[in-house]
């Protein structure tokens, strides 16, 4: 039995995500579901002069949704969104450094997405 | 006659793909269910040696394809305790529920009459009923369920409902989610003794392909079901209802096999139950169907019947023994209750668990399962789920407990 799926990486994010929580006054918040599962994030965003100033989210899903909407958090924070904007799907899942199914491919980007797509 | 004794290891042997997925530990049947070697050699035979169109030829070929259609029919509806013309093929359960939707509902129901239905519906005994909603303006009650996760079917008369404008009783037999049989024929023997005048609808999509029916027994106006469920190909469903009622029902299709006399302008309908079926039929689905019937009359559904509770009892007990990391969602109890466990580790999403348990070939359902209305009462988003039918064994359960460790290990739960 392989444990890539469930590196340490995806743990430590899953026991102790980044930046998960309320953002005050923040100037993007949205909730977006991914429908196959019934998952629902909720992604808020602070921004100054064309940055990513602050970023957090709040997350019901399972463990590969929570430790991507963390490490998203240290990816983008302080980036300019332009750059943000650059950042593919494969490069973020490199990033992550896991193989996902198709199925749960789309649980690691379901923090992603909901960024792009807000922004 | 049905089998004397039954042994699962036997059973499973009918099932070729237990063979070509060497130590595969199937425990989605919930959602469909696996296929005996005879319901795929129905098939096959009937592809192979007597395939010609159904209702039309006068040749030999055709009458003989017609003769195994219409006997499969009978078949069924034997199965079940009904009339041959009382026995409607649909593509599935979901569309046998919308056929009595549109066709009876729609036409008899109006404003101010009440539908009751249950919080531990599918989406497909819920939907429907809401488009009726919609369209006839009728109100929806939801009976709710108790502590032990039983329907509290007597919560209707604590309601505010007056019990004169309930038309409509739609009742799931067995959830899909929790694994409970609803006691349809108690249920429907108080609510008629209360005085209410209405029709009931049987959902037993779950509970034919485990439990004895008899539709007269039960004294339910609609019963709809799935083959697929129940050992038998996909792409066909039944609704029995009741001759008078399917003689008063609108047809939802319209087009070939289901007329008498076409003019330029009009036409009329053929008698029930063809009035139902438009179209070239389910030929190979419906004669598979038949030989599902067939296998599960042979093994004897006491006997499955005995078998799963036995199932049951050991799959409560593997749960008790686990209830310190996962909370199982149905009754605590094996009676009346099918071999359905609806389980998650305490902070584990439902997914996590199904993807651990299936690198163990442990097959489980993960998702809200069909029943959004359902999970929301839970206060849960999602839940793994793992059923079993006929052909599994204790082994199998055993399979899953070991399966459970390592998604402890992995989280290192504690
Ligand atoms: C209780 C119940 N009703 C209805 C259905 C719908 O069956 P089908 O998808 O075959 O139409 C299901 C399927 O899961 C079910 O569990």
């Amino acid at each position: 039995m392989s444990d890539e799926l469930y590196k340490e990486i995806i743990l430590e994010h899953w026991k102790d995500p980044h930046h998960y929580g309320i953002l005050k006054k923040a100037d993007i918040d949205v909730t977006e579901m991914n429908e196959l599962c019934g998952d629902e994030i909720r992604v808020m965003v602070k921004l100054n002069q064309g940055k990513i100033e602050g970023f957090s989210f709040v997350v019901r899903g399972c463990s590969i949704a929570k430790a991507g909407g963390s490490i998203l958090s240290d990816l983008v924070i302080g980036k300019k969104i332009l750059d943000v904007k650059k950042i593919t799907p494969e490069k973020f899942l490199k990033e992550i450094g896991v193989e996902f199914t198709p199925a749960r491919t789309k649980c690691a980007l379901l923090a992603y997405s909901t960024l792009q797509k807000a922004i | 006659m049905a089998q004397t004794n039954f042994n699962p290891l036997k059973i499973k042997k009918d099932f070729p793909i237990f063979k070509n997925n060497p130590g595969i530990v199937y425990l989605d049947s919930t959602a469909s269910s696996q296929k005996p070697q005879i319901v795929i050699d129905a098939v096959t035979n009937y592809y192979e040696k007597y395939y010609a169109p159904i209702h039309r030829g006068l040749y030999g070929l055709a009458q003989k394809s017609t003769d195994m259609y219409e006997n499969a029919r009978q078949k069924v509806a034997k199965f079940i305790n009904a009339e041959n013309e009382e026995i409607v093929f649909t593509g599935n359960a979901s569309e046998a529920i919308n056929l009595s939707a549109y066709g009876w509902a729609r036409k008899f129901l109006k404003k101010g009459d009440v539908i009751v239905l249950t919080e531990m519906e599918h989406h497909s005994n819920i939907i429907p009923w809401i488009m009726i909603k919609k369209k006839c303006g009728v109100e929806l009650f939801y009976l709710p369920y108790d502590k032990d996760l039983r329907l509290d079917y007597k919560k209707l008369f604590s309601s505010k409902i007056d019990l004169k404008r309930i038309k409509l009783v739609t009742i799931t037999h067995a959830s899909n989610v929790l694994g409970t049989i609803n006691p349809v024929k108690e249920i429907i023997r108080y609510y008629k003794n209360k005085g209410i005048k209405a029709k009931f609808l049987v959902d037993g999509a779950q509970s034919i392909p485990h439990i004895k029916i008899d539709v007269k027994d039960i004294d339910c106006d609609f019963f709809a079901f799935s083959s697929h469920k129940m050992l038998g190909p996909s792409g066909v469903g039944v609704l029995y209802a009741k001759k008078e009622i399917l003689e008063e029902m609108d047809p939802l299709f319209f087009g070939g096999q289901m007329i008498k006399i076409v003019t330029k302008e009009s036409a009329t309908w053929a008698d029930i139950p063809a009035r139902f079926e438009v179209g070239t039929g389910r030929k190979e689905a419906v004669i598979g169907l038949g030989a599902a019937v067939d296998y599960l009359e042979k093994t004897g559904l006491k006997n499955i019947e005995k078998h799963e509770n036995e199932l049951t009892k050991y799959g409560l007990k593997l749960f008790k023994k686990f209830e310190k990391y996962i909370d199982l969602y149905g009754p605590k109890t094996p009676e009346n209750r099918l071999s359905v466990f609806s389980f998650n580790f305490k902070d584990i999403h439902a997914h996590d668990s199904a993807d651990i348990l299936n690198r163990s070939k442990v097959c489980v359902r993960s998702g809200h399962h069909c029943a959004q209305v359902l999970m929301k009462c839970l206060d849960v988003i999602a839940t793994a789920r793992a059923s079993l039918y006929l052909y599994n064994t204790k082994e199998d359960l055993d399979k899953l407990g070991s399966a459970f460790e390592e998604v402890i290990k992995i989280f290192k739960l504690q």
